[in-house]
C-alpha cells in the first residue's frame, strides 16, 4: 500500500517507508491514509444522535406565529399539512421533501451503507457507492427548514399586528442535519469495496 | 522516508481504483470504471478566470448583504429583512444557538470561500503560489460542504409564498444577488480546484517532491 489518494489535495502519492501513520502528502502535507475503517464507530455515534434529535424536532414547535391577536405554534408537520390545506401543493412537497423524506431517507442510507461496510458484503456494491454520493449531494437542503423560519421571523415584525418567532424544535431539527452530514463525512466510501467479490 | 507525486496518476476517491490521466477536451468528464464516481473534468477555468469569478462574487456578496433580500407590507407597514436580520431573528429565544450554523451556512462560509479564492487566484494569475495558500487551499475543502447559498434562495422564495396570502411580500434588491451568487460560487468553489492546486506544483524548495 504505499500508492494513495491525498483526501483534501487529490494528488497520487507514492511512499516508500514503512510507518504508514507518519505519510504525508506530497504536495499539501496532509496525513495520507487507507480506508478508514476506525471511523466507522464515530460515523455510527452521530447518526444515532441525530436520530434521537430527530424526535423533539418533530415533537416539538418550530414557529410561534402570531398574527392580529390570535398566536399559534407550529411543527414541522403542522407547516406541511397548512401548504397543503391553502392549495399550495407545490410548496408542501418541496418542505415535505427537504424535512421529512430528505432526514429519513439519510438515516436509512447512512445505515445501510454503515452496515454494508461492517460485513464487508459484496451486495449492489456499485448501488451503494451511487447511495453515498447521493447522500452528500442531497443531504444539506434539509437546512432549508431553518433558513425559512430564519426568514419569516425576520420579516414578519411588527409588534402588536404580527410577530414570528422560532421555537426550540427548530434548533433540534437543525441539529439532525448537522449531525447527518457529519456522520456522511465521517463515513468512508471506500468501506464499500473492502472485502472479497464474491 | 520520502513521499513522491504522481500527477500523472488518478486515483478514485471512492473506491481507490488507480487510472492514468487522460486528456479529455472540453464537457467531458473522466468516470471511474468500478464505482461510477467523477474523477476529474475538463477544466475551462483558469486562474484569472477564478479571479475574475471571484471578484464579481465578492461585489454581488456585497449587496446580498447590504439590501433586504424580502420585503413586506401589512396595513400600511413596511419592512424588510437581510440575511444578518435573518440571523439575528434566529439568535433570541430558546432556539438561539441555530444563529450560529446560520450565519456560518449562508454569511461567513461563502465570504470566505470568496475571499480566499480571490487571494489564492490573484497569485495564481500572477504565476507565484500565494503566501499561506496550502493551509488556505486545505481549509477552503473543509468550508465546502457548509456554504449553502442555493438552500438560502430556495428558503427565501418559500418564505415569500408562504406569506404570501397574509400580507404583500415582493423579493428585495439583496434577493437578485443572492441568486447571481448561487450562480456563480459553484463556478469557483466546486470541488474540483484542481487548477488552484496545481500553482503548488514543482516548487524547487520541495523537498519530498522526487521523481
Amino acid at each position: 500500500m504505499g500508492l494513495a489518494r491525498c483526501h483534501v489535495c487529490g494528488m497520487s502519492c507514492e511512499s516508500d517507508g514503512t510507518d504508514a501513520s507518519a505519510r504525508r502528502c506530497g504536495r499539501c502535507g496532509a496525513p495520507l491514509h487507507g480506508v478508514r475503517g476506525d471511523r466507522m464507530g464515530a460515523s455510527w455515534a452521530l447518526l444515532l444522535a441525530a436520530l434521537i434529535c430527530y424526535v423533539p424536532a418533530n415533537v416539538m414547535p418550530v414557529m410561534y406565529t402570531q398574527l392580529l391577536g390570535r398566536g399559534s405554534e407550529n411543527t414541522i408537520l403542522q407547516g406541511v399539512a397548512e401548504f397543503w390545506r391553502s392549495g399550495s401543493y407545490g410548496i408542501a412537497l418541496v418542505i415535505f421533501v427537504a424535512s421529512v423524506a430528505v432526514p429519513c431517507t439519510k438515516f436509512m442510507s447512512l445505515g445501510l451503507l454503515l452496515i454494508g461496510a461492517q460485513y464487508k458484503t459484496p451486495w449492489k456494491r456499485r448501488e451503494r457507492a451511487v447511495l453515498y454520493r447521493l447522500v452528500e449531494v442531497v443531504g444539506y437542503w434539509s437546512m432549508l427548514d431553518v433558513l425559512v423560519v430564519a426568514v419569516v421571523a425576520a420579516l414578519v415584525k411588527f409588534r402588536a399586528l404580527g410577530d414570528v418567532e422560532p421555537r426550540v424544535g427548530i434548533l433540534f431539527f437543525g441539529a439532525v442535519v448537522i449531525l447527518t452530514m457529519l456522520s456522511a463525512m465521517q463515513f468512508d466510501p471506500r468501506l464499500t469495496w473492502c472485502g472479497d467479490d464474491r | 522516508m520520502t513521499t513522491s507525486t504522481l500527477p500523472s496518476l488518478v486515483i478514485c476517491e471512492h473506491c481507490d481504483s488507480v487510472y492514468h490521466r487522460a486528456p479529455l477536451t472540453r464537457g467531458q468528464r473522466a468516470r471511474c470504471a468500478l464505482c461510477g464516481a467523477s474523477l476529474y473534468r475538463h477544466s475551462r477555468a483558469s486562474p484569472e478566470t477564478i479571479l475574475a469569478l471571484s471578484i464579481a462574487s465578492a461585489i454581488v456578496f456585497l449587496i446580498a448583504n447590504v439590501y433586504p433580500v424580502v420585503e413586506i407590507s401589512l396595513q400600511g407597514m413596511a419592512n424588510g429583512a437581510t440575511l444578518w436580520q435573518a440571523v439575528l431573528a434566529m439568535a433570541s429565544g430558546e432556539a438561539a444557538p441555530i444563529a450560529v450554523p446560520v450565519a456560518l451556512c449562508v454569511i461567513i462560509v461563502p465570504g470566505l470561500q470568496i475571499g480566499l479564492l480571490g487571494w489564492i487566484s490573484a497569485y495564481a494569475t500572477a504565476g507565484r503560489p500565494a503566501p499561506g495558500g496550502i493551509g488556505i487551499m486545505r481549509f477552503l475543502a473543509l468550508l465546502r460542504p457548509w456554504s449553502m447559498i442555493e438552500v438560502c434562495v430556495v428558503g427565501i422564495l418559500v418564505s415569500i409564498i408562504k406569506l404570501w396570502s397574509l400580507a404583500h411580500v415582493s423579493p428585495g434588491e439583496g434577493m437578485w444577488a443572492v441568486g447571481a451568487l448561487m450562480v456563480l460560487l459553484p463556478l469557483i468553489a466546486g470541488r474540483d480546484l484542481r487548477v488552484l492546486w496545481e500553482t503548488f506544483d514543482a516548487r524547487p524548495s520541495e523537498p519530498s517532491s522526487a521523481p
